[in-house]
């Protein structure tokens, strides 16, 4: 390709990062590199290996899977192998001289809340972290990827990682998306159109009227589940809404960088003319609230229907699992979704945990009350304190709500939030994965507004009925 | 720039595995499934074998559930894993690669895989085959249909064989390849591009001074 062939901003940000190419791989520079508590199997190696971390500046980390929820004390984690898990971190962090945001730091928080929120995230960056939703912080405008612990190490090692070549997806949400539709539904809505496995291989962009319409944090949303499409990455092209979001964050750049920096973002956005390997198109215009029936993120419904009948499949592989699902669920084929009784909510993640999700949820609850048990999570310490100057905390209270301390908590529950066996939590999370809240539990992936509407009925709800 | 692979291996090397393959249907197998989030605390020393698909391979008394395929002989005794579509999907947990490895896995093959999975594999002398959707099933329905059939893997001819000598090419990034087949350890290997990687630096620090810190 010549060097003013159009290109995709995916392309321009890959180009900018080629260290050196090798056979059919490049070694690429890493910027940002965000750790966490799960982290440890890298530190290990690296201090096997007696190799030092070659940009600590660049390394930034904060404690989220195995946090307590209920304190901002490791002592308060439920078993004693969990919150070793949380003082191994402080050790790692320490010895290498990285900078961290520790429970007792409002900063703290989940490391896809705090990238964004902190400026460290910045567009036309390339951004990882061992936690495969690192696809969120693609919303600012920067090429974000989740990676495993041996590549941990090796960024840590050597601030680079090889990468074989991607091939590029654009999903266009055209229209205007209709009230109570939120960006969780869009998301699931694309997965649910494209599958699972739809996007693997692929870095997608997200594009078209629907999404230029959307916040900041909308499109952390949108990006942040592109991984349950099968994305290596999700991306939106940095734009005023990104720029009026990251002015004055305190690691974003300041002064004359912030002018360098504004005036190199501007160039960022795809050319016209530039060629993707894939197109996909939806009409905003179209969509409903939505919500997962079975154990796949792909299987999600609109609010308003039922649950599908394996019979229908359009293969035998589908047929077999969405039979299994169904079992798993507990559900039968042509059950509504809407009245599904549930027995907990969960609000939270690094979907659904930031200040506009929260303010969604309390404006469902407000005035009213939780009929089943229900905890909100918020995303990071300032999200906690946005949210209390709000008196949103007041709102989930009064509602009978848990208000809690920022952390990864009931999304893949290893710090302990968990539900019990055969338990249905509506769950603002990312994953309806068998066991992924707890053995035997049945999740069920919706919106903020969807999961308190879910919390005041005592069972799957259409929050449009209940209003503001 | 130097050629520098190495002669010695260091790391996990692969050139050619002929074994037991062991068959999995389902799609979309999420690495939840693969190992739950419960056992991510466990040190790296420790044996991940038994915790591979742990909550479908055992009972709630720990007892191996007989319905399960790595429950059966000879199936216990695969090297090889054919899967189906999506195959590690979710969560980058590098304890699934572990677990697969720890079981005594060298290879999975599939239709399409999780790309974070398909990289830990790679990063742990696992090699991961994409093979066609058609191909894949009638690998999976072979080792059903005949327990104990052995594939090879062939990583230096880049092609799957049946017993029968049907041959299925498959690529894998040259790049991967190369380490795999010599043992060559990846951070070594970068870190003997120091000069490439200081150079990068200099010349980004002057062009994008924002971007550092």
């Amino acid at each position: 390709m010549s060097a003013d062939a159009p290109r995709t901003l995916f392309e321009k940000i890959w180009d900018r990062h080629v260290v050196l190419r090798r056979d059919d791989h490049c070694l690429l520079y890493v910027d940002r590199h965000i750790i966490h508590d799960g982290s440890f199997h890298a530190f290990g190696k690296l201090a096997k290996r007696g190799v030092p971390v070659r940009r600590p500046r660049l390394t930034f980390g904060t404690p989220d899977h195995y946090v307590p929820t209920v304190s901002r004390s490791a002592a308060d984690a439920p078993t004693p192998e969990i919150r070793r898990m949380v003082e191994t971190f402080v050790d790692n962090v320490r010895a290498h001289r990285v900078e961290a945001f520790h429970l007792d730091d409002e900063r703290q928080g989940i490391v896809h809340i705090i990238g964004p929120e902190q400026g460290i995230t910045l567009p036309g960056l390339l951004l990882v972290c061992g936690d495969s939703h690192t696809s969120t912080h693609g919303a600012l405008g920067a090429f974000a990827f989740g990676i495993g612990q041996s590549e941990n190490e090796h960024v840590l090692a050597t601030q680079t990682i090889w990468q074989a070549p991607q091939k590029t997806m654009r999903i266009t949400v055209d229209g205007r998306r209709p009230e109570g539709v939120s960006a969780k539904d869009v998301i699931l809505a694309i997965i649910a159109r494209i599958g699972a496995g739809g996007a693997v291989g692929h870095v997608a962009e997200y594009a078209g009227a629907a999404l230029r319409a959307m916040s900041v944090e909308e499109r952390l949303t949108v990006c942040n589940m592109s991984i349950e499409a099968g994305a290596r990455a999700g991306m939106v092209a940095p734009d005023d809404a990104t720029y009026a979001y990251l002015a004055g964050r305190p690691f974003a750049p300041q002064g004359a960088r912030w002018d360098a920096a504004l005036a190199y973002w501007r160039s960022l956005p795809t050319d016209d003319g530039a060629r993707f390997d894939r197109e996909v198109s939806l009409d905003a215009a179209a969509l409903e609230p939505m919500v997962t029936w079975g154990t796949s993120p792909e299987h999600a419904l609109p609010i308003g229907a039922v649950v599908p009948d394996p019979a229908n499949a359009s293969d035998a592989a589908r047929r077999q699992a969405t039979a299994r699902a169904l079992e798993y669920m507990g559900l039968a084929p042509g059950t509504k979704l809407e009245g599904l009784p549930v027995d907990r909510v969960f609000i939270g993640s690094c979907t659904n945990s930031r200040i506009e999700d929260l303010r969604a949820a309390a404006a469902v609850l407000r005035g009213r009350k939780a009929r089943i048990p229900a905890i909100v999570v918020p995303g990071s310490g300032l999200v906690r304190k946005q949210a209390e100057a709000e008196g949103l905390d007041k709102v989930f209270r009064e509602a009978g709500a848990e208000w809690r301390y920022a952390g990864c908590s009931m999304c893949v529950g290893i710090n302990g939030d968990l539900g019990r066996p055969g338990e249905r939590i509506a769950s603002t999370s990312n994953r309806n994965f068998e066991g992924r809240q707890g053995k035997g539990v049945r999740t069920h992936l919706v919106s903020p507004a969807m999961a308190a509407a879910a919390a005041v009925a005592g069972a799957l709800a259409d929050a449009r009925k209940l209003g503001h | 720039m130097r050629a520098s692979w190495g002669t010695e291996a260091v790391a996990a090397q692969f050139t050619t595995l002929t074994a037991v393959a062991a068959p999995y249907d389902p799609v979309n197998v999420d690495t939840d499934q693969i190992i739950p989030a419960r056992f991510l605390k466990v040190q790296r020393g420790k044996d991940y074998g038994r915790l591979l698909f742990h909550d479908l391979r055992f009972g709630e008394d720990g007892a191996a559930k007989p319905g399960f395929v790595l429950n059966r002989a000879p199936y216990r005794d695969a090297r090889i894993f054919v899967a189906n579509a999506n195959f590690g999907c979710g969560s980058s947990r590098e304890a699934a690669a572990y677990a697969f490895y720890d079981q005594g896995f060298r290879s999975v093959i599939a239709p399409s895989f999780g790309d974070i999975f398909y990289n830990n594999c790679l990063q742990n002398g696992i090699v991961p085959v994409r093979l066609p959707d058609a191909t894949c099933a009638r690998l999976r329905g072979l080792v059903t249909d005949r327990p104990g059939t052995e594939l090879t893997v062939d990583l230096v001819e880049l092609r799957v064989v049946e017993p029968d000598d049907t041959a299925h090419a498959f690529s894998v990034g040259a790049f991967f390849r190369e380490l795999l087949l010599r043992g060559v350890d990846e951070i070594g290997l970068t870190l003997s591009f120091a000069d490439e990687i200081e150079a990068f630096e200099r010349d980004y620090a002057r062009a994008a001074p924002w971007a550092g810190r």
